[in-house]
């Protein structure tokens, strides 16, 4: 199960090149299934898709991750947080909130550890991710980082905190144990 | 508002349709229906189709289903409400009968996930949450999604994970009586908790399948209902409610507050005591895409008081015969789970049920003639529940 991204890319390339060679002997892109052996017809098109999207009106979040600090919003009428940070306050119909470092300091509320990962997730070791309550009263969710991942439990003292997601590199933000 | 009942139900075999194309599988499922409510296509005179796509190729189904059943040109939609779809199509199609605008129509389910690969199906469920602040960045599956419910709720309440694979032996029990079910497999506790990690702490078998698979009903308004059959199955009513998108949002990770509130909602308007509902239903449906899941929905409908969920399966209270049966076809868990046929697919087995035309062991005592369908959209997303009596209802 466990497999690279570079081996799954190899599969796909080589099956490809199967139904291509097919295509050019039989005239049709037409396999069997492999465990019916029903003919499937292979989609000669194909989609790659990558959206695009807007991070303009929240832009001081990600700016603070790359300082290592993480921000939410907060409402300065009714001082509501918003968590995910967002740009507008529904409760006052108004957009006037306000950016407030998350001090990082919760306890997790629950979590759970992916084994069977999304096909763009493959790459990663198995992940925990969990949902903190954090001492301003907001839960976030993101992966916890732990050595000791047997220790995890519904409770535990965690503290945000922010690096780097490797292999790719981009600013996120993780729960370790406290 | 106009009464309205269903008149007719179709279903396909749920499982893995590598022979058949969407519309083929709905084509099936709706034959079905017209036969069984007696009507052609020219009686029908709004289609609405549940189907959340994306895995399969065409992106406007309900024009191509309508075009390949010869449907058209009766007005269509196609409605998304994730795993409730099902469940918005039939309100859909209900709605257009009891406002009076059609005196019948047609809701269809239907979903073809095996047009791809699994691990791109986990993706594409995965996303269905909030995007960017689950998925982008965590990866979230919905066995995942699903898994930090069951965390909390064994954590809180100190059930095991025994306790969540009683549900699933209960399920494949039944799934194994019906011919429409995509598991034909009976299962030992030790069974599944011997299969492998999905999303700590669910396993493989406390996880609904992706399944391919269609099913149709035929809603007619009170005047045609009658002529058509002698056993209309009426929607009593129907409520429903949405949950946050991000599940940090949520305050406990122990009941859907959406599902609670819909019940609420379902329960007044019909005359429902939430602390006796199981007292209500000969029979019940509810949405166990995991295990955790119908266990929470016991809670959630009232059949039990909270954190006792667990033990109800154990004791074979949700079997026939017991406090109240609940999903006697095999469930999310072992009928399988075409996402936007799943909806419709309980309507028609509840209609079959109250109609009493199901073999005998899976065929639940009917006394009061009321059943109640519990259909989730994500992880309470959008919480649809539906109450379906034989006893006309009073308004109308
Ligand atoms: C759990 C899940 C990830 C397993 O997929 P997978 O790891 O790719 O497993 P495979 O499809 O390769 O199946 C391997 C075997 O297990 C069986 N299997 C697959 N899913 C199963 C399930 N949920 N329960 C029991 N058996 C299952 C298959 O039939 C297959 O058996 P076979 O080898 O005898 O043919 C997948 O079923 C899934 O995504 N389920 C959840 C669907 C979902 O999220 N729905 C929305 C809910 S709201
Ligand atoms: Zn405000």
């Amino acid at each position: 199960m466990a497999q690279s991204r570079e081996q799954i890319e190899q599969m796909v390339n080589q099956w490809l090149k199967y139904v291509e060679e097919l295509m050019k002997n039989e005239g049709l892109p037409i396999v069997p299934e492999e465990k019916t052996g029903d003919p499937l017809w292979v989609d000669v098109r194909e989609m790659r898709l990558k959206y695009l999207i807007p991070v303009k009106r929240i832009k001081k979040f990600f700016d603070g991750l790359r300082e290592g600090k993480i921000y939410a919003t907060r409402c300065p009428v009714k001082g509501i947080y918003y968590f995910p940070p967002q740009a507008d306050c529904p409760a006052c119909m108004d957009e006037n909130l306000e950016w407030v470092e998350v001090k990082g300091e919760g306890e997790i509320l629950t979590f759970t550890k992916i084994n069977v990962k999304p096909l763009s997730f493959i790459h990663y070791p198995d992940y925990i991710v969990a949902i903190a309550r954090m001492s301003e009263g907001f839960n976030i969710l993101c992966w916890l980082s732990t050595d000791k991942p047997d220790e995890v439990k519904p409770g535990m003292k965690v503290r945000l905190v922010v690096k780097r997601r490797e292999p790719e590199g981009f600013f996120s933000y993780y729960l370790e144990p406290a | 508002m106009v009464n309205a009942a269903i008149v007719g139900v179709g279903h396909t075999k749920f499982g893995r349709a590598t022979d058949k194309q969407l519309q083929e599988l709905a084509w099936e499922a709706i034959k079905e229906a017209l036969q069984d409510a007696g009507i052609t296509q020219r009686d029908v005179q709004f289609v609405a189709v549940g189907n959340t796509g994306r895995w399969s190729s065409d992106p406007l189904p309900a024009v191509v289903i309508s075009e390949y059943s010869d449907l058209c040109p009766a007005g269509s939609i196609r409605v998304e409400a994730a795993c409730a779809s099902g469940s918005a199509a039939v309100r859909a199609a209900y709605q257009t009968v009891a406002s009076g605008q059609a005196d019948i129509a047609l809701a269809v389910g239907v979903e073809k996930m095996s047009e791809s690969t699994n691990l791109q199906v986990v993706e594409m469920i995965g996303r269905a949450g909030n995007f960017f602040w689950e998925f982008e960045q965590f990866g979230l599956t919905f066995p995942g999604y699903y898994a930090m419910y069951a965390t909390a709720y064994l954590h809180r309440y100190g059930a095991k994970e025994e306790d969540l694979a009683a549900i699933a032996v209960k399920n494949h029990y039944y799934a194994d009586l019906n011919p429409h079910a995509h598991f034909h497999k009976r299962i030992t506790i030790d069974d599944v908790m011997k299969s492998r990690y999905v999303a700590w702490p669910l396993k493989l078998f406390d996880c609904s399948p992706q399944t391919d698979g269609a099913a149709a009903v035929v809603i007619a308004s009170e005047k045609i209902a009658r002529k058509l059959t002698d056993t209309p199955v009426w929607i009593r009513t129907q409520a429903v409610a949405t949950g946050t998108s991000n599940l940090s949002k949520r305050s406990n990770f122990l009941s859907l507050d959406s599902a609670v509130k819909a019940a609420e909602e379902a329960y007044k308007r019909a005359g429902v005591e939430r602390d006796k509902a199981y007292k209500y239903f000969d029979v019940a449906e509810v949405h166990d895409c995991f295990t955790i899941a119908e266990i929470l929905a016991y809670e959630d409908l009232g059949f039990v008081e909270r954190g006792q969920g667990y033990a109800l399966a154990r004791e074979g209270e949700t079997y026939k015969g017991g406090r109240i049966p609940v999903n006697l076809d095999g469930g999310l868990k072992a009928k399988g789970h075409p996402i936007g046929a799943t909806g419709v697919s309980m309507a028609a087995e509840l209609t079959k049920q109250l109609r009493q035309q199901n073999p005998p062991e899976r065929q639940a005592d009917i006394k009061r003639g009321w059943a109640i369908a519990h259909n989730i959209g994500g992880t309470g997303h959008y919480a649809y529940i539906t109450i379906y009596t034989l006893d006309k209802p009073p308004t109308g």
